[in-house]
């Protein structure tokens, strides 16, 4: 891979991280809201780059806010497309079969095993 | 009876078999085992079919003319042999249609949801929605497709750690070996079997590439759980099967370095390998004895023996 490409790819993903904030979010966010919220070591004139970015792009909307902006995700078309995406997705189970989910759903058992194990940790914190 | 059947019943045997060996097996191995599995059997069982088609087809006039026989095949009582010729073809048409069907729904399904992720200029796809999900729509580009239950059930580390665990599934495009065995599944019941292992093992290998890319593997074991908790537990009917842990658990104890379930001991996993081994050589073998008979056969019918 060249550097351009992974240069590409690495901006790609710190947008995924900015946006996933914004839709997390109830209100719109100033930048300095997002990088707080990142919780990463990400300069504040980056975060405030990659919004700016998407902004220009069409996926986030913008208002006033102080002497800055506020981003929210723009919910109007491409909202409506995700939404048909996915109750087309998940009309049919066996359609999943192409689709690696995150997780699949856990019995009674499994939740009650799940959170034993997240409570204890990694084997090497046992006491 | 020849042993043109031993392919049609390996897989009841190969198949758990195989399961048992991908449980002892690192995810990458394990993956790619259970599709050589998958796609091995199911082709040997589409040659046994077509194998025990030809005795009976040699029964009709423009079979019989066109490969030059005299008489038609001999291989036990005619009605016998027409019959299973007969259930054979139509065996072996109804999994072709099978095929034929799921690709094209696979394809269809693929390029819609593409067209309609294309409103999305990111890689990723965010889905309004108040059911926790998350999945890797596979593509050039590829995107992560996810709802806002999720995305607020996780931290903001903790998404990284589901957007890394997609971008591994995306990377690896490993919709291709899921759609390969669903294709075989299609070819002979007891390959169903291979499904559930196989999706197992390639969230094992995302949720390493993942702890590989946040640099935590207990971030990333804390991103699996927490958004398998969200969802909410499953109105599964009570089986047998609720006795062993589930696919989430089972992830999140390899994660942590936990093990929920024993694993099996080296020996009995160097028997099951063997046994493996043993059952598809014996498969193959089978299948190219029986080629031979046939090919012995059609000879004899040809007037070329005897």
């Amino acid at each position: 891979m060249s550097g351009a490409d992974k240069e590409r790819r690495l901006a790609g993903e710190l947008e995924s991280g900015v946006l996933a904030v914004l839709w997390a979010a109830d209100a719109p966010l100033t930048p300095g809201q997002v990088q707080q919220a990142l919780g990463a070591s990400l300069a504040r004139t980056t975060v405030t780059t990659i919004l700016t970015r998407l902004h220009g792009k069409g996926t986030l909307v913008r208002a006033r806010s102080g002497r800055g902006y506020a981003y929210a995700p723009a919910q109007d078309a491409p909202g409506l497309t995700a939404r048909r995406m996915h109750s087309e997705l998940a009309k049919d189970e066996d359609r999943g079969a192409v689709l690696a989910r995150f997780v699949s759903q856990l019995s009674d058992e499994d939740e009650q095993l799940l959170r034993s194990l997240l409570d204890e940790g990694p084997a090497g914190d046992r006491p | 009876m020849s042993l043109v059947w031993v392919p049609l019943l390996a897989p009841f045997l190969a198949v758990p078999a195989a399961r048992r060996l991908a449980d002892a097996l690192a995810p990458r191995r394990a993956a790619a085992l259970l599709v050589c599995v998958a796609v091995g059997l199911a082709l040997c069982t589409a040659a046994a079919l077509a194998l025990l088609m030809v005795p009976g087809a040699s029964y009709l006039p423009w079979v019989a003319a066109a490969g030059e026989l005299l008489t038609p095949l001999a291989d036990g009582p005619p009605a016998l042999t027409v019959g299973v010729s007969a259930v054979a073809a139509a065996l072996l048409g109804a999994s072709a249609a099978a095929v034929t069907v799921r690709l094209r729904a696979h394809r269809a399904d693929l390029r819609e949801a593409r067209t309609r992720a294309g409103a999305f200029r990111g890689e990723l796809a965010v889905v309004p929605d108040e059911r926790p999900d998350a999945f890797a729509l596979p593509g050039r580009p590829g995107r992560i497709v996810v709802t806002t239950a999720m995305l607020r059930a996780l931290a903001p580390a903790e998404r990284t750690a589901l957007f890394a665990h997609e971008r591994a599934h995306l990377r690896g495009r490993h919709h291709l070996p899921l759609a390969a065995v669903d294709l075989a599944a299609r070819c002979h019941p007891a390959l169903r079997g291979l499904r559930a292992p196989l999706g197992y093992a390639l969230e094992r290998i995302a949720d390493e590439a993942a702890a590989d890319a946040v640099g935590d593997r207990t971030l990333t074991a804390r991103a699996v759980g927490r958004a398998a908790l969200a969802g909410g537990p499953a109105p599964r009917p009570r089986t047998v099967l609720a006795a062993t842990a589930g696919p989430v658990p089972r992830r999140v104890a390899a994660l942590l370095g936990r093990e929920v379930a024993a694993r099996p001991a080296p020996r009995l996993r160097r028997a099951v390998a063997a046994g493996l081994l043993l059952c598809l050589v014996t498969t193959g073998a089978a299948e190219l004895s029986a080629a031979d008979t046939l090919h012995a056969h059609i000879e004899v019918a040809q007037g070329e023996w005897r």
